[in-house]
């Protein structure tokens, strides 16, 4: 059986942010709220990356966070479907020439899809989370 | 504090990746049984190196950067930001201008009121009312992007005036919207006031006295429900319409988590108040003129502040004539606050440290410092002093002295730059 095939219902997600400016973070929670709506397909936000078929990452990855970043990719149960949200996620970003930047995300976790914006709005969040799990299932 | 006493001492630590937070950050909760006796707050997982990037962007990309430290303020920071250049280079900004810089701050005012509002509700398990408070915030987020064209970072700061129009024929709409605002606001504010959950859940919890809350130097809301009627919109409106409309400060004095919930909804009825009477004004003034030609900013220091929705928020700009800014400081309102959850948390339940930590709305993106220790064997200054200054293993510790001198050598770094300036 395509182990891809499990991550297509009701997906549980986790939240990762390190140096991000907290927009994409609260777009991601708008998207949890009556106008979005994500909880009616099954979409759920947990504590814990044990529990998670998908981790949101933003933010452009600070030294202290890089480390943590990692470790929390090895221990996650796979298949894992990895999602960079936001322009600093996927390239940088505005921070990109800080002294402090250690990201983007895929220097340090393959990742699977890439949701640009900033913010990225809470429709093009949904439209990447499902394009990811098509992915996955095929 | 003997051997008994240490071993009935527990640590829970919350965080840095908490699902109740959506942020990093560190919190180490000292309890003895139920009740918190300490606590140790650790920052830095969102550092960025804002300030100095700000030092390689030319003066009018930086409102662009400041805007991306936090994504709630983002129209505060480069609020006092272009207030700060104003300073420095003495513009002054046109009528219209000022009207629309009052708007979106407004509007951010209340998109911010209304987050905070429905996460407080999230961490006393009260998720209807999250729900409910975030369905009301999409509102204001369309008038946000009607206006700016995009939900949250608005971009609508500009040194010497706004950077877009409002344009007059939509202005009765924006109106109308707005004002739908007031009743869903008298809503929450009566069923707030009334619930008996969030009443159990907050009076008389996490209390900063009016004495705690000026020692700790707090600002904002977290001031003014603990009687200290402080207002910077009020007190120094430079370069804003606030002191031509009518509005008021709310101020209450008992300091607990009620007091806070409260003086958010009266604050988010005035600036309803305040964005109904300047969209009124725009009406009158004449399209298009709203900012003035800035050519070059001479050398010199300017301050700004702008009253943020959690507190005054203060940036100081250092030119030296040239493109960047020479130096840029940033003092965001929460860096005050949440040092204040040292003493509000302190003697409480465990299960009220959630709502007491959330109370002073934390933003920790605006708050995260960083502090470069450097520890080489050519320090002058361990060489000058015969005392050890190097204790054990990699730590450097300064004694008084030593601090006294490295103060006095800044100065007097700072005051050779100066004088290099103005020759």
């Amino acid at each position: 059986m395509n182990k891809g095939k499990i991550l297509s219902r009701s997906i549980w997600v986790f939240h990762f942010c390190s140096g991000s400016c907290n927009n994409c973070d609260i777009e991601i929670l708008d998207a949890l709220t009556p106008r979005f709506d994500l909880e009616r397909f099954g979409i759920k936000l947990v504590g814990s990356i044990k529990h998670a078929d998908c981790m949101l990452v933003t933010g452009m990855i600070n030294k202290k966070g890089a480390t943590r970043l990692k470790f929390l990719y090895d221990i996650a149960p796979k298949p894992l479907a990895v999602v960079a949200i936001g322009a600093c996620a996927c390239s940088g970003g505005i921070f990109e020439p800080s002294y402090y930047t250690y990201g983007p995300v895929d220097k340090i976790i393959p990742v699977d899809a890439y949701i640009p914006g900033c913010p990225a709005r809470p429709e093009a969040l949904i439209d990447g989370i499902v394009k990811v799990v098509k992915k996955l299932s095929t | 504090m003997n051997k008994d006493q240490k071993k009935r001492k527990t640590i829970i630590p919350v965080g840095p990746y908490h699902p109740l937070q959506e942020e990093p950050e560190f919190f180490e909760l000292e309890v003895e049984g139920e009740r918190v006796v300490k606590l140790n707050i650790k920052i830095g997982y969102n550092h960025r190196g804002i300030e100095k990037l700000s030092e390689s962007k030319h003066f009018d990309q930086v409102t662009f950067l400041v805007e991306r430290i936090c994504g709630i303020c983002s129209t505060s920071h480069p609020f006092a930001y272009v207030q700060a250049v104003e300073d420095l280079a003495g513009i002054e900004i046109p009528e219209r201008a000022k009207y629309i810089r009052c708007i979106i701050g407004e509007l951010e005012r209340l998109h911010s009121h209304l987050l905070w509002l429905g996460l407080a509700g999230h961490f006393i398990g009260y998720n209807t009312l999250w729900m409910w408070a975030w369905k009301y915030r999409e509102t204001v987020l369309d008038l946000c992007e009607q206006i700016s064209g995009n939900r949250n970072h608005y971009a609508m700061m500009r040194i010497g005036g706004a950077r877009r129009d409002i344009l007059n024929k939509e202005i009765d709409e924006l109106k109308k919207k707005t004002a739908t605002l007031t009743s869903v606001l008298n809503m929450f504010k009566g069923a707030v006031m009334d619930d008996p959950v969030i009443a159990a859940r907050t009076k008389g919890i996490g209390i900063l006295t009016k004495e705690q809350a000026i020692n700790y130097c707090v600002v904002g809301p977290t001031a003014r429900a603990s009687g200290i009627d402080i207002d910077v919109r009020r007190d120094s409106p430079h370069n804003s319409a606030y002191n031509l409309v009518e509005w008021n400060v709310p101020v209450l004095p008992d300091g607990d988590v009620f007091a806070k919930v409260v003086v958010r909804i009266l604050e988010m009825l005035e600036s309803v108040k305040i964005i109904i009477q300047c969209l009124d004004r725009l009406k009158d003034l004449k399209e298009g003129e709203i900012w003035n030609e800035v050519r070059d900013i001479p050398a010199g220091e300017g301050i700004g502040t702008y009253e943020a929705p959690r507190g005054e928020v203060f940036h100081y700009v250092r030119s030296d004539g040239g493109n960047t800014p020479f130096r840029h400081k940033v003092r965001a309102p929460s860096y005050m606050n949440i040092l204040s959850n040292e003493v509000a948390v302190i003697g409480g339940d465990i299960a009220d440290a959630c709502i007491t930590l959330a109370a002073v709305d934390p933003c920790y993106c605006c708050t995260d410092r960083i502090q470069a220790v450097e520890n080489r064997p050519a320090c002058p200054l361990r060489q000058s002093s015969s005392e050890a200054s190097h204790s054990s293993g990699r730590k450097l510790k300064y004694n008084w002295e030593q601090l006294l001198k490295l103060s006095q050598e800044k100065t007097k770094r700072i005051l050779s730059i100066k004088n290099q300036v103005s020759k």
